[in-house]
Protein backbone atom coordinates (compact mmCIF):
# COMPACT_ATOMS: atom_id res chain seq x y z
CA UNK A 1 0.00 0.00 0.00
CA UNK A 2 1.54 3.25 -1.09
CA UNK A 3 1.81 6.18 1.31
CA UNK A 4 1.39 8.70 -1.50
CA UNK A 5 -1.46 11.14 -0.93
CA UNK A 6 -4.84 10.42 -2.47
CA UNK A 7 -5.02 13.98 -3.80
CA UNK A 8 -1.94 16.12 -4.35
CA UNK A 9 -2.00 19.68 -5.65
CA UNK A 10 1.35 21.29 -6.42
CA UNK A 11 1.91 24.94 -7.36
CA UNK A 12 -1.50 25.19 -9.03
CA UNK A 13 -2.10 28.38 -11.06
CA UNK A 14 -5.27 29.41 -12.82
CA UNK A 15 -6.34 32.78 -14.20
CA UNK A 16 -9.19 34.21 -16.23
CA UNK A 17 -7.98 36.99 -18.51
CA UNK A 18 -5.94 39.35 -16.36
CA UNK A 19 -7.41 38.03 -13.09
CA UNK A 20 -5.14 35.51 -11.38
CA UNK A 21 -7.41 33.35 -9.23
CA UNK A 22 -5.04 30.57 -8.12
CA UNK A 23 -1.45 31.64 -7.54
CA UNK A 24 0.35 28.51 -6.41
CA UNK A 25 -1.97 26.23 -4.43
CA UNK A 26 -0.21 23.36 -2.64
CA UNK A 27 -2.26 20.76 -0.79
CA UNK A 28 -2.11 17.04 -0.03
CA UNK A 29 -5.04 14.90 1.14
CA UNK A 30 -4.19 11.45 2.51
CA UNK A 31 -6.34 8.34 2.13
CA UNK A 32 -9.23 8.35 4.60
CA UNK A 33 -8.57 11.97 5.53
CA UNK A 34 -11.16 14.74 5.38
CA UNK A 35 -9.85 18.20 4.47
CA UNK A 36 -11.86 21.40 4.25
CA UNK A 37 -10.63 24.35 2.20
CA UNK A 38 -12.05 27.48 3.76
CA UNK A 39 -11.89 31.04 2.56
CA UNK A 40 -13.97 34.05 1.63
CA UNK A 41 -15.97 34.51 -1.52
CA UNK A 42 -13.86 34.89 -4.66
CA UNK A 43 -10.67 33.46 -3.14
CA UNK A 44 -10.58 30.53 -5.59
CA UNK A 45 -12.15 27.66 -3.62
CA UNK A 46 -14.52 26.57 -6.42
CA UNK A 47 -11.82 27.05 -9.06
CA UNK A 48 -9.50 24.76 -7.05
CA UNK A 49 -12.17 22.07 -6.89
CA UNK A 50 -12.97 22.38 -10.60
CA UNK A 51 -9.27 22.04 -11.44
CA UNK A 52 -9.08 18.86 -9.35
CA UNK A 53 -12.14 17.40 -11.11
CA UNK A 54 -10.85 18.35 -14.56
CA UNK A 55 -13.75 20.73 -15.19
CA UNK A 56 -11.17 23.51 -15.58
CA UNK A 57 -7.63 23.13 -16.93
CA UNK A 58 -4.98 24.78 -14.73
CA UNK A 59 -2.57 27.23 -16.40
CA UNK A 60 0.30 25.46 -14.65
CA UNK A 61 0.99 23.14 -11.75
CA UNK A 62 0.13 19.57 -10.98
CA UNK A 63 -2.98 17.68 -9.86
CA UNK A 64 -2.31 14.08 -8.89
CA UNK A 65 -5.00 11.58 -7.91
CA UNK A 66 -3.57 8.36 -6.47
CA UNK A 67 -0.19 9.45 -7.84
CA UNK A 68 -1.49 9.81 -11.41
CA UNK A 69 -1.02 13.19 -13.06
CA UNK A 70 -4.37 14.59 -14.20
CA UNK A 71 -3.27 17.82 -15.87
CA UNK A 72 -3.02 17.03 -19.57
CA UNK A 73 -4.12 13.43 -18.96
CA UNK A 74 -6.04 11.57 -21.65
CA UNK A 75 -9.73 10.71 -21.57
CA UNK A 76 -9.13 7.22 -20.20
CA UNK A 77 -7.17 8.52 -17.21
CA UNK A 78 -9.83 11.18 -16.58
CA UNK A 79 -12.60 8.57 -16.78
CA UNK A 80 -10.69 6.27 -14.40
CA UNK A 81 -10.29 9.15 -11.95
CA UNK A 82 -13.96 10.18 -12.17
CA UNK A 83 -15.06 6.56 -11.66
CA UNK A 84 -13.63 6.63 -8.14
CA UNK A 85 -14.97 10.05 -7.15
CA UNK A 86 -18.31 11.43 -6.01
CA UNK A 87 -19.31 15.06 -5.90
CA UNK A 88 -22.00 17.00 -4.03
CA UNK A 89 -22.64 20.29 -5.81
CA UNK A 90 -23.54 23.54 -4.08
CA UNK A 91 -27.04 23.64 -5.57
CA UNK A 92 -27.23 19.79 -5.67
CA UNK A 93 -27.27 20.00 -9.54
CA UNK A 94 -29.93 17.30 -9.82
CA UNK A 95 -31.17 16.52 -13.33
CA UNK A 96 -34.65 18.04 -13.67
CA UNK A 97 -35.60 15.65 -16.45
CA UNK A 98 -35.13 12.54 -14.30
CA UNK A 99 -36.96 11.31 -11.18
CA UNK A 100 -35.13 11.21 -7.86
CA UNK A 101 -34.15 7.52 -8.06
CA UNK A 102 -32.65 7.91 -11.56
CA UNK A 103 -30.64 10.90 -10.32
CA UNK A 104 -29.21 8.76 -7.52
CA UNK A 105 -28.61 5.80 -9.82
CA UNK A 106 -27.23 7.88 -12.72
CA UNK A 107 -23.56 7.06 -12.09
CA UNK A 108 -24.42 3.36 -11.74
CA UNK A 109 -26.51 3.16 -14.93
CA UNK A 110 -24.56 5.48 -17.22
CA UNK A 111 -21.09 5.27 -15.68
CA UNK A 112 -20.89 1.61 -14.64
CA UNK A 113 -23.55 0.05 -16.89
CA UNK A 114 -25.49 -1.40 -13.95
CA UNK A 115 -28.84 -3.02 -14.77
CA UNK A 116 -31.73 -0.55 -14.17
CA UNK A 117 -33.58 -2.84 -11.75
CA UNK A 118 -30.47 -3.40 -9.66
CA UNK A 119 -29.61 0.30 -9.85
CA UNK A 120 -33.12 1.13 -8.59
CA UNK A 121 -32.64 -1.07 -5.53
CA UNK A 122 -29.26 0.52 -4.80
CA UNK A 123 -30.78 4.00 -5.23
CA UNK A 124 -33.51 3.20 -2.68
CA UNK A 125 -30.83 1.95 -0.24
CA UNK A 126 -28.73 5.13 -0.72
CA UNK A 127 -31.82 7.30 -0.25
CA UNK A 128 -32.44 5.46 3.03
CA UNK A 129 -28.81 6.18 4.02
CA UNK A 130 -29.53 9.91 3.78
CA UNK A 131 -32.84 9.64 5.58
CA UNK A 132 -35.20 9.69 2.61
CA UNK A 133 -37.95 7.14 2.06
CA UNK A 134 -38.71 5.05 -1.02
CA UNK A 135 -41.81 7.19 -1.62
CA UNK A 136 -39.45 9.93 -2.82
CA UNK A 137 -38.05 7.73 -5.59
CA UNK A 138 -40.43 8.73 -8.35
CA UNK A 139 -40.72 12.41 -7.42
CA UNK A 140 -39.28 15.18 -9.54
CA UNK A 141 -36.23 16.95 -8.02
CA UNK A 142 -37.99 20.30 -8.57
CA UNK A 143 -40.70 19.32 -6.07
CA UNK A 144 -38.18 18.80 -3.23
CA UNK A 145 -37.01 21.36 -0.66
CA UNK A 146 -33.42 22.64 -0.73
CA UNK A 147 -32.42 20.35 2.15
CA UNK A 148 -33.96 17.31 0.48
CA UNK A 149 -32.23 18.14 -2.81
CA UNK A 150 -28.89 18.27 -0.98
CA UNK A 151 -29.57 14.89 0.57
CA UNK A 152 -30.48 13.42 -2.82
CA UNK A 153 -27.27 14.99 -4.17
CA UNK A 154 -25.35 13.30 -1.35
CA UNK A 155 -27.05 9.97 -2.11
CA UNK A 156 -26.00 10.38 -5.75
CA UNK A 157 -22.41 11.20 -4.71
CA UNK A 158 -22.08 8.03 -2.60
CA UNK A 159 -24.10 5.70 -4.87
CA UNK A 160 -21.06 4.34 -6.70
CA UNK A 161 -19.14 3.88 -3.41
CA UNK A 162 -16.34 6.26 -4.41
CA UNK A 163 -12.90 6.41 -2.83
CA UNK A 164 -12.83 10.21 -2.98
CA UNK A 165 -15.69 12.58 -2.16
CA UNK A 166 -15.89 16.26 -3.01
CA UNK A 167 -18.31 18.62 -1.30
CA UNK A 168 -18.93 22.11 -2.67
CA UNK A 169 -20.43 24.39 0.00
CA UNK A 170 -22.59 21.58 1.45
CA UNK A 171 -24.51 23.78 3.89
CA UNK A 172 -25.01 26.89 1.76
CA UNK A 173 -28.60 27.88 1.11
CA UNK A 174 -30.22 25.74 3.80
CA UNK A 175 -31.25 26.47 7.40
CA UNK A 176 -28.78 25.77 10.25
CA UNK A 177 -30.62 22.68 11.50
CA UNK A 178 -30.76 21.10 8.06
CA UNK A 179 -27.15 22.20 7.59
CA UNK A 180 -26.22 20.20 10.68
CA UNK A 181 -28.16 17.19 9.39
CA UNK A 182 -26.17 17.40 6.12
CA UNK A 183 -22.90 17.69 8.07
CA UNK A 184 -23.75 14.60 10.14
CA UNK A 185 -24.68 12.68 6.98
CA UNK A 186 -21.43 13.67 5.29
CA UNK A 187 -19.40 12.49 8.31
CA UNK A 188 -21.39 9.22 8.48
CA UNK A 189 -21.20 8.47 4.75
CA UNK A 190 -17.51 9.36 4.49
CA UNK A 191 -16.64 7.12 7.47
CA UNK A 192 -18.76 4.22 6.23
CA UNK A 193 -17.10 4.37 2.81
CA UNK A 194 -13.64 4.96 4.27
CA UNK A 195 -13.29 7.62 1.59
CA UNK A 196 -11.10 10.68 1.63
CA UNK A 197 -13.03 13.93 1.39
CA UNK A 198 -12.23 17.40 0.11
CA UNK A 199 -14.77 20.04 1.09
CA UNK A 200 -14.85 23.70 0.17
CA UNK A 201 -16.87 25.91 2.44
CA UNK A 202 -17.01 29.28 4.16
CA UNK A 203 -19.14 27.84 6.96
CA UNK A 204 -16.76 27.36 9.92
CA UNK A 205 -19.25 25.24 11.88
CA UNK A 206 -19.51 22.89 8.93
CA UNK A 207 -15.73 22.78 8.42
CA UNK A 208 -15.13 21.98 12.11
CA UNK A 209 -17.64 19.14 12.01
CA UNK A 210 -16.71 17.55 8.67
CA UNK A 211 -12.95 17.96 8.48
CA UNK A 212 -9.88 16.45 10.16
CA UNK A 213 -7.73 19.19 8.70
CA UNK A 214 -8.41 22.73 7.48
CA UNK A 215 -6.64 24.69 4.74
CA UNK A 216 -7.21 28.44 4.54
CA UNK A 217 -7.20 29.84 1.00
CA UNK A 218 -6.54 33.54 0.55
CA UNK A 219 -5.66 35.41 -2.63
CA UNK A 220 -5.09 32.18 -4.54
CA UNK A 221 -2.74 30.52 -2.02
CA UNK A 222 -3.10 28.22 0.98
CA UNK A 223 -1.75 30.47 3.73
CA UNK A 224 -2.56 28.19 6.67
CA UNK A 225 -2.97 24.44 6.87
CA UNK A 226 -3.40 22.38 10.03
CA UNK A 227 -5.60 20.14 12.20
CA UNK A 228 -9.07 21.39 13.09
CA UNK A 229 -8.11 21.56 16.77
CA UNK A 230 -5.36 24.09 15.98
CA UNK A 231 -7.58 26.58 14.15
CA UNK A 232 -8.68 28.46 17.27
CA UNK A 233 -5.10 28.76 18.58
CA UNK A 234 -3.56 29.78 15.30
CA UNK A 235 -1.51 32.95 15.35
CA UNK A 236 -2.28 33.62 11.69
CA UNK A 237 -4.04 37.02 11.76
CA UNK A 238 -5.82 36.36 8.46
CA UNK A 239 -7.31 33.10 9.70
CA UNK A 240 -8.23 34.64 13.05
CA UNK A 241 -10.11 37.45 11.33
CA UNK A 242 -11.91 34.96 9.07
CA UNK A 243 -13.09 32.66 11.87
CA UNK A 244 -14.09 35.55 14.11
CA UNK A 245 -15.96 37.29 11.27
CA UNK A 246 -14.55 40.75 12.08
CA UNK A 247 -14.61 43.35 9.33
CA UNK A 248 -11.49 44.97 10.83
CA UNK A 249 -8.22 43.16 10.16
CA UNK A 250 -5.62 42.30 7.54
CA UNK A 251 -8.02 40.55 5.09
CA UNK A 252 -8.63 42.58 1.94
CA UNK A 253 -12.43 42.39 1.83
CA UNK A 254 -12.73 44.36 -1.41
CA UNK A 255 -15.42 46.59 0.14
CA UNK A 256 -15.98 50.26 -0.53
CA UNK A 257 -16.12 52.23 2.76
CA UNK A 258 -19.76 52.85 3.62
CA UNK B 1 -8.30 55.20 -36.13
CA UNK B 2 -11.32 55.75 -33.88
CA UNK B 3 -13.81 54.50 -36.54
CA UNK B 4 -11.90 51.43 -37.72
CA UNK B 5 -11.17 50.06 -34.26
CA UNK B 6 -14.80 49.23 -33.31
CA UNK B 7 -15.40 47.74 -36.79
CA UNK B 8 -12.30 45.59 -36.39
CA UNK B 9 -13.39 44.48 -32.91
CA UNK B 10 -16.83 43.46 -34.18
CA UNK B 11 -15.28 41.59 -37.12
CA UNK B 12 -12.80 39.76 -34.89
CA UNK B 13 -15.60 38.86 -32.47
CA UNK B 14 -17.64 37.55 -35.41
CA UNK B 15 -14.72 35.42 -36.60
CA UNK B 16 -14.25 34.06 -33.08
CA UNK B 17 -17.92 33.01 -32.94
CA UNK B 18 -17.68 31.37 -36.39
CA UNK B 19 -14.61 29.46 -35.19
CA UNK B 20 -16.30 28.31 -31.98
CA UNK B 21 -19.45 27.18 -33.82
CA UNK B 22 -17.32 25.31 -36.38
CA UNK B 23 -15.37 23.49 -33.64
CA UNK B 24 -18.65 22.71 -31.84
CA UNK B 25 -20.15 21.32 -35.07
CA UNK B 26 -17.03 19.22 -35.76
CA UNK B 27 -17.08 17.80 -32.22
CA UNK B 28 -20.78 17.05 -32.57
CA UNK B 29 -20.29 15.21 -35.88
CA UNK B 30 -17.40 13.23 -34.41
CA UNK B 31 -19.51 12.17 -31.42
CA UNK B 32 -22.41 11.31 -33.79
CA UNK B 33 -20.34 8.54 -35.38
CA UNK B 34 -18.47 7.21 -32.34
CA UNK B 35 -20.04 5.17 -29.52
CA UNK B 36 -21.62 5.43 -27.01
CA UNK B 37 -25.15 6.06 -28.37
CA UNK B 38 -28.09 6.90 -26.12
CA UNK B 39 -30.92 5.36 -28.18
CA UNK B 40 -33.57 6.06 -25.53
CA UNK B 41 -32.65 9.75 -25.56
CA UNK B 42 -32.57 9.87 -29.37
CA UNK B 43 -36.12 8.44 -29.49
CA UNK B 44 -37.26 10.85 -26.77
CA UNK B 45 -35.85 13.81 -28.69
CA UNK B 46 -37.41 12.59 -31.94
CA UNK B 47 -40.73 12.69 -30.11
CA UNK B 48 -40.03 16.17 -28.64
CA UNK B 49 -38.71 17.69 -31.85
CA UNK B 50 -40.75 15.82 -34.45
CA UNK B 51 -44.05 14.66 -33.03
CA UNK B 52 -44.79 17.74 -30.93
CA UNK B 53 -43.89 20.10 -33.81
CA UNK B 54 -46.37 18.39 -36.12
CA UNK B 55 -49.41 20.61 -35.33
CA UNK B 56 -47.41 23.82 -35.87
CA UNK B 57 -45.88 22.63 -39.14
CA UNK B 58 -49.20 21.21 -40.35
CA UNK B 59 -51.09 24.47 -39.74
CA UNK B 60 -48.33 26.54 -41.34
CA UNK B 61 -47.98 24.51 -44.53
CA UNK B 62 -51.73 23.93 -44.92
CA UNK B 63 -52.48 27.67 -44.87
CA UNK B 64 -49.39 28.45 -46.96
CA UNK B 65 -50.74 26.12 -49.68
CA UNK B 66 -54.19 27.71 -49.45
CA UNK B 67 -52.84 31.26 -49.73
CA UNK B 68 -50.50 30.26 -52.54
CA UNK B 69 -53.43 28.91 -54.57
CA UNK B 70 -55.39 32.12 -54.05
CA UNK B 71 -52.47 34.41 -54.86
CA UNK B 72 -51.23 32.53 -57.90
CA UNK B 73 -54.78 32.30 -59.28
CA UNK B 74 -55.36 36.05 -58.96
CA UNK B 75 -51.95 36.75 -60.53
CA UNK B 76 -52.07 34.17 -63.32
CA UNK B 77 -55.62 35.07 -64.34
CA UNK B 78 -54.18 38.34 -65.68
CA UNK B 79 -52.60 36.43 -68.56
CA UNK B 80 -55.00 33.47 -68.69
CA UNK B 81 -52.61 30.97 -67.08
CA UNK B 82 -54.95 29.76 -64.31
CA UNK B 83 -54.21 26.13 -65.20
CA UNK B 84 -50.67 26.56 -63.83
CA UNK B 85 -51.97 27.13 -60.28
CA UNK B 86 -51.71 23.47 -59.21
CA UNK B 87 -48.16 23.17 -60.60
CA UNK B 88 -47.04 26.40 -58.97
CA UNK B 89 -48.48 25.33 -55.62
CA UNK B 90 -46.82 21.91 -55.58
CA UNK B 91 -43.41 23.14 -56.79
CA UNK B 92 -43.39 26.11 -54.41
CA UNK B 93 -44.40 23.99 -51.47
CA UNK B 94 -42.02 21.08 -52.07
CA UNK B 95 -39.01 23.13 -53.10
CA UNK B 96 -39.25 26.21 -50.87
CA UNK B 97 -42.21 26.92 -48.63
CA UNK B 98 -42.45 23.50 -47.02
CA UNK B 99 -38.85 23.27 -45.80
CA UNK B 100 -38.35 26.99 -45.08
CA UNK B 101 -41.61 27.56 -43.21
CA UNK B 102 -41.25 24.29 -41.27
CA UNK B 103 -37.62 25.16 -40.51
CA UNK B 104 -38.47 28.62 -39.21
CA UNK B 105 -41.40 27.36 -37.12
CA UNK B 106 -39.32 24.54 -35.60
CA UNK B 107 -36.46 27.00 -34.96
CA UNK B 108 -38.86 29.12 -32.88
CA UNK B 109 -40.34 26.17 -31.02
CA UNK B 110 -37.50 23.69 -30.66
CA UNK B 111 -34.35 25.82 -30.98
CA UNK B 112 -35.50 28.06 -28.13
CA UNK B 113 -36.49 25.10 -25.94
CA UNK B 114 -33.14 23.34 -26.47
CA UNK B 115 -31.15 26.49 -25.68
CA UNK B 116 -33.23 27.16 -22.55
CA UNK B 117 -32.96 23.59 -21.27
CA UNK B 118 -29.23 23.14 -21.86
CA UNK B 119 -28.54 26.73 -20.75
CA UNK B 120 -30.33 26.10 -17.45
CA UNK B 121 -28.36 22.87 -17.05
CA UNK B 122 -25.16 24.85 -17.59
CA UNK B 123 -25.88 27.61 -15.05
CA UNK B 124 -27.15 25.14 -12.42
CA UNK B 125 -23.99 22.99 -12.80
CA UNK B 126 -25.96 20.00 -14.15
CA UNK B 127 -23.53 19.72 -17.08
CA UNK B 128 -20.59 19.67 -14.64
CA UNK B 129 -22.48 16.98 -12.70
CA UNK B 130 -22.77 14.90 -15.88
CA UNK B 131 -18.99 15.05 -16.30
CA UNK B 132 -18.36 14.01 -12.69
CA UNK B 133 -20.73 11.06 -13.24
CA UNK B 134 -18.53 9.79 -16.09
CA UNK B 135 -20.97 10.91 -18.79
CA UNK B 136 -19.89 12.90 -21.84
CA UNK B 137 -22.27 15.91 -22.13
CA UNK B 138 -21.83 15.97 -25.92
CA UNK B 139 -22.97 12.39 -26.26
CA UNK B 140 -25.73 12.71 -23.66
CA UNK B 141 -27.15 16.15 -24.50
CA UNK B 142 -26.02 17.33 -27.93
CA UNK B 143 -25.88 14.21 -30.12
CA UNK B 144 -29.44 12.94 -29.39
CA UNK B 145 -30.91 16.36 -30.20
CA UNK B 146 -28.88 16.86 -33.39
CA UNK B 147 -29.59 13.34 -34.69
CA UNK B 148 -33.28 13.76 -33.87
CA UNK B 149 -33.37 17.11 -35.74
CA UNK B 150 -31.55 15.60 -38.70
CA UNK B 151 -34.05 12.73 -38.99
CA UNK B 152 -37.36 14.31 -37.99
CA UNK B 153 -37.25 17.57 -39.98
CA UNK B 154 -37.40 15.75 -43.36
CA UNK B 155 -40.34 13.67 -42.06
CA UNK B 156 -42.09 16.82 -40.84
CA UNK B 157 -41.48 18.55 -44.17
CA UNK B 158 -42.75 15.56 -46.14
CA UNK B 159 -45.99 15.65 -44.14
CA UNK B 160 -46.04 19.45 -44.54
CA UNK B 161 -45.64 19.05 -48.33
CA UNK B 162 -48.70 16.79 -48.48
CA UNK B 163 -50.74 19.19 -46.35
CA UNK B 164 -49.61 22.23 -48.33
CA UNK B 165 -50.69 20.60 -51.58
CA UNK B 166 -53.94 19.57 -49.89
CA UNK B 167 -54.51 23.22 -48.86
CA UNK B 168 -54.02 24.33 -52.46
CA UNK B 169 -56.36 21.60 -53.66
CA UNK B 170 -59.07 22.59 -51.16
CA UNK B 171 -58.99 26.22 -52.26
CA UNK B 172 -58.61 25.32 -55.93
CA UNK B 173 -61.59 22.97 -56.00
CA UNK B 174 -63.91 24.62 -53.48
CA UNK B 175 -63.14 28.31 -53.95
CA UNK B 176 -61.71 28.66 -57.45
CA UNK B 177 -63.94 26.04 -59.06
CA UNK B 178 -61.18 23.85 -60.52
CA UNK B 179 -62.14 20.36 -61.56
CA UNK B 180 -60.89 17.96 -58.88
CA UNK B 181 -59.38 15.43 -61.29
CA UNK B 182 -57.79 18.11 -63.47
CA UNK B 183 -56.24 19.81 -60.40
CA UNK B 184 -54.70 16.54 -59.20
CA UNK B 185 -53.44 15.74 -62.70
CA UNK B 186 -51.84 19.20 -63.01
CA UNK B 187 -50.27 18.76 -59.59
CA UNK B 188 -48.36 15.64 -60.55
CA UNK B 189 -47.84 16.30 -64.29
CA UNK B 190 -44.81 18.55 -63.90
CA UNK B 191 -43.63 17.47 -60.45
CA UNK B 192 -40.18 15.87 -60.49
CA UNK B 193 -38.52 13.69 -57.88
CA UNK B 194 -35.78 16.30 -57.49
CA UNK B 195 -38.35 18.89 -56.36
CA UNK B 196 -39.30 16.76 -53.36
CA UNK B 197 -35.80 15.42 -52.67
CA UNK B 198 -34.23 18.90 -52.67
CA UNK B 199 -36.84 20.01 -50.11
CA UNK B 200 -36.11 17.03 -47.90
CA UNK B 201 -32.35 17.61 -48.10
CA UNK B 202 -32.97 21.24 -47.12
CA UNK B 203 -35.07 20.00 -44.20
CA UNK B 204 -32.21 17.77 -42.98
CA UNK B 205 -29.79 20.71 -43.22
CA UNK B 206 -32.24 22.96 -41.34
CA UNK B 207 -32.78 20.28 -38.68
CA UNK B 208 -29.03 20.11 -38.14
CA UNK B 209 -28.72 23.90 -37.95
CA UNK B 210 -31.64 24.39 -35.54
CA UNK B 211 -30.54 21.74 -33.06
CA UNK B 212 -26.84 22.58 -33.35
CA UNK B 213 -27.40 26.29 -32.69
CA UNK B 214 -29.81 25.54 -29.83
CA UNK B 215 -27.24 23.22 -28.22
CA UNK B 216 -24.33 25.61 -28.89
CA UNK B 217 -26.07 28.64 -27.40
CA UNK B 218 -27.26 26.68 -24.38
CA UNK B 219 -23.94 24.89 -23.82
CA UNK B 220 -21.96 28.13 -23.63
CA UNK B 221 -24.55 30.28 -21.85
CA UNK B 222 -23.28 32.26 -18.89
CA UNK B 223 -24.64 34.59 -16.25
CA UNK B 224 -27.75 33.02 -14.72
CA UNK B 225 -31.31 33.67 -15.90
CA UNK B 226 -30.31 36.62 -18.08
CA UNK B 227 -27.66 34.51 -19.81
CA UNK B 228 -30.17 31.73 -20.48
CA UNK B 229 -32.64 34.28 -21.91
CA UNK B 230 -29.93 35.67 -24.17
CA UNK B 231 -28.97 32.16 -25.28
CA UNK B 232 -32.60 31.43 -26.18
CA UNK B 233 -32.90 34.60 -28.27
CA UNK B 234 -29.55 33.98 -29.95
CA UNK B 235 -30.52 30.39 -30.79
CA UNK B 236 -33.69 31.46 -32.60
CA UNK B 237 -32.14 34.45 -34.39
CA UNK B 238 -28.94 32.67 -35.46
CA UNK B 239 -30.68 29.50 -36.64
CA UNK B 240 -33.32 31.53 -38.56
CA UNK B 241 -30.63 33.52 -40.36
CA UNK B 242 -28.58 30.38 -41.07
CA UNK B 243 -31.69 28.64 -42.43
CA UNK B 244 -32.22 31.43 -44.96
CA UNK B 245 -28.54 31.50 -45.97
CA UNK B 246 -28.23 27.72 -46.28
CA UNK B 247 -31.53 27.63 -48.20
CA UNK B 248 -29.92 29.72 -50.93
CA UNK B 249 -26.76 27.59 -50.95
CA UNK B 250 -28.65 24.27 -51.19
CA UNK B 251 -30.96 25.67 -53.89
CA UNK B 252 -27.94 26.74 -55.93
CA UNK B 253 -26.30 23.32 -55.48
CA UNK B 254 -29.42 21.52 -56.71
CA UNK B 255 -30.77 23.73 -59.45
CA UNK B 256 -28.01 25.89 -60.91
CA UNK B 257 -26.05 23.98 -63.52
Amino acid sequence: MSNSPKISLTDLHKGFGTKKVLQGVNLDVAAGESVAIIGGSGTGKSVTLKCVLGLLTPDSGSVKIDGVEMVGAGRNAQDAMLAKTGMLFQGAALFDSLPVWENVAFGLIEGQGTDRKKAYDIAIARLADVGLGAEMADMSPASLSGGMQKRVGLARAIATQPEILFFDEPTTGIDPIMGDVINDLIVKCTRELGACALTITHDMASARKIADRIAFLYQGKIIWDGPVADVENSDNPYLQQFISGNTEGPLDLDLKHL
Amino acid sequence: MPILAPIGRVFLAFLAVVGRVTVFAAKTLLHCVTPRFYFRLILKQMCEIGYFSLPVVAMTTLFAGMVLALQSYSGFSRFSAESAVATVVVISITRELGPVLAGLMVAGRVGAAIAAEIGTMRVTEQIDALVTLSTNPFKYLVVPRVLAGLVTLPILVFIGDILGVLGGYMVGVNKLSFNSGAYIQNTFQYLETLDVVSGLVKAAVFGFIITLMGCYQGYYSRGGAQGVGQATTNAVVSSSILILISNYIVTELFFVR
